[in-house]
């Protein structure tokens, strides 16, 4: 098998026996992204940096000093700030920016010895779910170059599955994490909200984003998971909760678990491959001894209407920033204050960013407030509702993490509410505030993967790192 | 047809914290342009702002301090509007769910009666930038812009519409200033801006309950601009009216210079803010113990000690009111008031000479070379027949130019009183020689030259024979003389 397949759990074995070095293992990356460039994958690569600290970690390891996740080659989506790196956001509006500071995460990973190879193509400002709306164009799919890899984590799922960096951190606002791992065949986690500082991450929507892991494997986002955890007192959001030791959560069976399909997520528009997977997940689970129990939610219907006012009210808040006033582009020549704001935002964010943040600032003007925005807490509020309901009977659900595989590039980029429909049953994940992991299952008749997500309870990413591991383990690998 | 004004004001105050609101930055006055900023206040993408608690602790204390009512809970909310001082593009205020509400505030109008001001809500915000269009290193169109006070924290006191005269106002802003300098959260520097006022104005006939159409003033920069804007508005309003015409609803920015309001380009502020709950804080939570703990740290109020002042030092009305007016005064009074009997003699000197010195040198209290323990000692030697009541005067002066302690002044110079018999005896007999004629008179019966004689001595001894004993050594010389 070949090195760059292997996920961390496994090669840092191979790195802790001195069989491999960190410095052959981030060349050995650096020449796959070389290879793999037509993928679009990464907008920042750091090949100076990375060998000074690939040397670094490996005299670590030879001392026996090195962290928890030495030698791990990772990838960072471009709205996470590494300190002295551009911090792009995939936007023409942020193509100069260079980020002084380190995000939280960031910090503390690399504490625990982390090599960052370089920074990944995503969707501008994490809107949208096919990674077709980016400044640096859009992302492929190394499972079928002319298929989306997804968004908007589209960077970080395409380099994880093509090899070109052995693990990603990626965003999640309502989906954009765990549609393009689903895409890609890749595992991806979105965190209970406050489970990880959100300080140094690029706001989308605050009050919906998280950072989470996108990897080659359940116990990487495990491990992962585990490095990142923790209330900040940088971010008030943030929860200070205890830390599991999510590993322990690794090769356990499922007995007696109670698994709920909620009925909603199993209505039209879903693929009948996908709906076929999933089916097969809950067998599987139940012959292992799981309990599976229809639940309902009712609220499923509201989700994306209300992910949608609430999102982009708060983007249009949060981008508001972007001015051209103080960093970032602006146009030259520039006849006045307004024309400046007006003319670098238009020429400064894409199609897509514009089209929200009109969107956000019409639900929260005044007359339309009460109507929309105001409207949409209350149905966000019923939503978490509904799962606090469902989550007295079962441990966990099992849901799609899309309703389609990876569809062509170029298929949806026209039509808005077709694309917007990829996150209905990701969204009410982070309305709610609760966890949710994408694992690959199964494939499709022309060989893409399909992923099935696990949802659980608020701050108990346990109990679904466990299933999902379960199912990792028992894949099916040739439907 | 006569006209009644009804006029609200909105009160900024900027706390006087160490640091910002939502960062560790300092906020001190005054310091090279964009010195004390950090990638939070620069609103850098990917930062959050942590809300710092002393701002808390500080609004509780005014809160106490005009009885408002604090919400257990209150949100923050984002302010929305473009300007290139304000970096996130949002504004972190309240807006609904405010810090506090239904507060009070005791103002008082020379000549009448005092009257309760309502306030409507105090809420906590973080101020802006400054935008600096100085020709002197910008070209003619350019705008620099200073972060320093970015994130400076504010409160905004919104009073409700009970001011019918500008003078209330600024009997309201001189209170609230008192009140702020008092709790120590704010310096009350107008000219500075650290604390501002805007007024919402508007007149109607007198009798008619419906509000007229009213009008935002800005930019007054002490309280008597204030006055003199509100004056000039209610002026150009009923003006206005009279002649048939209407108001429209518009802010106005008044000029001290030319002694005018004039309506503010319509670009430089937004009609719709578009305010929502800020995702970025979670609510603040203010439960009792907490406002126990800050109740316990709150200083004597300005009314609580001029009354205190009346009953415990037996002071008239008049002498506590000008002793309470300012924290530092009334500080300084006690403390020189401990150590000595005669606290009227206390207050004369301070209301008397303090005052005057603080005026004549322009320094604050706490700047001055004459500390309260000084003022005390020379009242004190006045009290032993020490020194007169002139010489103490000349020993104020100069204690206070120098600031060397009083007994080594009057060691010094020599001021000593001198009320021992046999060393003015001397000097009283050569008085008598050098004016046969007064003692004649004297002995003719003319005792009005006693005092003329007693000038002569106190002259010859440079003030300094106790005037108690040069009396009674001449009554019983002139006497003896007589027989
Ligand atoms: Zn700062």
């Amino acid at each position: 098998m070949d090195l760059v397949e292997l996920d961390f759990f496994t090669t840092r074995e191979k790195l802790a026996t001195r069989e491999i070095s960190c410095k052959e293992l981030f060349e050995t990356y650096l020449q796959r992204i070389d290879k793999g460039a037509h993928l679009n994958a990464f907008i920042s690569v750091f090949p100076e940096n990375g060998r000074k600290r690939a040397d670094e970690i490996d005299r670590k390891l030879a001392s026996g000093k090195a962290g928890k996740l030495a030698g791990m080659i990772l990838g960072v989506k471009d709205l996470i700030s590494v300190r002295d790196e551009l911090t792009t956001c995939g936007s023409k509006i942020l193509s100069n920016f260079v980020s002084p500071y380190d995000a939280t995460v960031i910090r503390k990973l690399n504490a625990e010895d982390v090599i960052i190879i370089g920074k990944m193509n995503m969707d501008e400002f994490a809107m949208g779910s096919s990674n077709e709306n980016s400044f640096f164009g859009a992302v492929k799919n190394p499972l079928d170059v002319d298929r989306v890899p997804g968004g908007s984590s589209g960077g970080s799922a395409a380099a994880v599955a093509g090899n070109l960096c052995m693990a990603a951190l990626g965003s999640d606002t309502g989906g954009s994490i765990r549609q393009p791992a689903s895409f890609c065949g890749v595992v991806g986690l979105k965190p209970t909200y406050g489970r990880i500082s959100r300080f140094g991450l690029v706001a989308y929507a605050s009050s919906l984003d998280q950072i989470g892991p996108v990897t080659k494997s359940v116990a990487d986002t495990a491990l992962l998971l585990e490095v990142m955890s923790g209330g900040d007192k940088l971010d008030s959001t943030s929860a200070h909760v205890a830390v599991q030791k999510f590993t322990a959560a690794l090769g356990q069976d499922v007995k007696g678990l109670k698994i709920g399909l909620p009925k909603e997520y199993f209505s039209e528009g879903l693929d009948k491959q996908v709906a076929d997977a999933v089916s097969l997940s809950a067998d599987i689970l139940k012959s292992a001894g799981a309990e599976i129990i229809e639940v309902s939610l009712p609220h499923t219907e509201y989700a994306i209407a209300t992910y949608y006012i609430l999102a982009t009210a708060e983007a249009s808040s949060n981008l508001a920033r972007y001015d051209g006033a103080r960093y970032g582009y602006r146009v030259p020549d520039v006849v006045d204050l307004e024309d400046m704001y007006v003319r670098s935002r238009t020429e400064g964010f894409g199609a897509e960013v514009q089209r929200r943040i009109m969107l956000g600032t019409y639900v929260l003007s005044a007359g339309y407030y009460e109507a929309y925005y105001r409207k949409a807490q209350k149905v966000r509020t019923l939503i978490k509702h509904d799962f606090e309901r469902a989550f007295q009977t079962v441990d966990c659900l099992l849901t799609p993490t899309a309703p389609t595989t990876a569809f062509k590039i170029g298929e949806k980029v026209d039509d808005p509410l077709t694309m917007y429909l990829s996150d209905v049953y990701t969204v009410s994940v982070n309305l709610a505030g609760l966890p949710g992991i994408s694992v690959p299952f199964a494939q499709d008749r022309a060989g893409l993967p399909i992923g099935v997500q696990l949802i659980g309870k608020a701050f108990d990413e346990e109990t679904i790192i466990r299933v999902a591991d379960f199912l990792e383990r028992n894949a099916d690998s040739n439907s | 047809m006569k006209y009644e004004p009804v006029i609200g004001l909105e009160v900024h105050i900027q706390l006087l914290t160490e640091s910002k609101i939502f960062c560790s930055c300092s906020t001190k006055f005054g310091a090279e342009q964009n010195t004390h900023v950090c990638p939070i206040c620069l609103g850098l993408p990917g930062v959050l702002p942590v809300l710092n608690e002393k701002v808390i602790e500080y609004a509780i204390k005014l809160a106490l301090a005009t009885n408002s009512r604090i919400n257990k809970r209150s949100i923050f909310a984002r302010k929305n509007y473009f300007y290139p001082d304000l970096p996130k593009g949002y504004q972190i205020s309240q807006f609904e769910e405010p810090f506090c509400e239904f507060g009070r505030i005791l103002i008082k109008v020379d000549g009448e009666k005092s009257r309760e001001i309502s306030l409507t809500r105090i809420h906590l915000e973080e101020d802006a930038g400054k935008s600096v269009h100085a020709e002197s290193f910008v070209s003619k169109d350019e705008t620099l812009v200073d972060v320093n006070r970015c994130g400076t924290p504010l409160l905004e006191i919104v009073s409700e519409p009970d001011f019918r005269t500008p003078k209330e106002a600024a009997a309201y802003l001189t209170r609230l200033r008192q009140i702020v300098r008092y709790l120590g959260v704010c310096d009350g520097n107008m000219e500075e801006g650290s604390m501002r006022c805007d007024a919402n104005i508007s007149v109607r006939p007198q009798g008619q309950e419906k509000l007229g159409v009213k009008t935002e003033l800005k930019n007054m920069n002490s309280i008597s601009s204030v006055e003199k804007a509100l004056d000039f508005e209610i002026d150009r309003q009923i003006s206005v009216l009279s002649e048939g015409g209407s108001i429209s609803q518009e802010t106005l920015l008044w000029d001290a210079n030319r002694n005018v309001a004039e309506p503010m380009r319509s670009k430089e502020y937004s009609d719709d803010y578009r305010y929502f709950p800020e995702p970025d804080l979670v609510p603040v939570e203010v439960d009792e113990e907490w406002v126990d703990r800050v109740s316990q740290s709150m200083p004597e109020l300005p009314l609580a000690k001029k009354q205190r002042f009346v009953q415990e030092f037996a002071l008239p009305e008049y002498d506590a009111q000008v002793l309470s007016e300012d924290r530092a005064i009334a500080d300084y009074f006690e403390t020189a008031a401990q150590k000595v009997a005669d606290k009227k003699a206390v207050s004369n000197m301070v209301m008397g000479e303090v005052l005057r010195v603080i005026k004549e040198q322009q320094i604050r209290v706490e700047d001055l070379k004459i500390t309260p323990e000084y003022l005390s000692e020379i009242i004190n030697m006045i009290d032993e027949g020490a020194i007169s009541r002139n010489i103490a005067k000349k020993v104020f002066n100069r204690v206070a130019e120098t600031g060397t302690a009083p007994r080594v002044v009057v060691e010094q110079e020599g001021l000593l009183q001198i009320s021992d018999t046999s060393a003015l005896e001397a000097t009283l007999d050569q008085v008598l020689q050098e004016n046969p004629n007064e003692v004649q008179a004297f002995l003719n019966g003319k005792e009005k030259v006693v005092g003329f004689l007693m000038g002569q001595v106190m002259r010859a001894t440079s003030g300094k024979a106790n005037p108690k004993s040069v009396n009674a050594l001449l009554r019983k010389k002139l006497s003896d003389l007589k027989s």
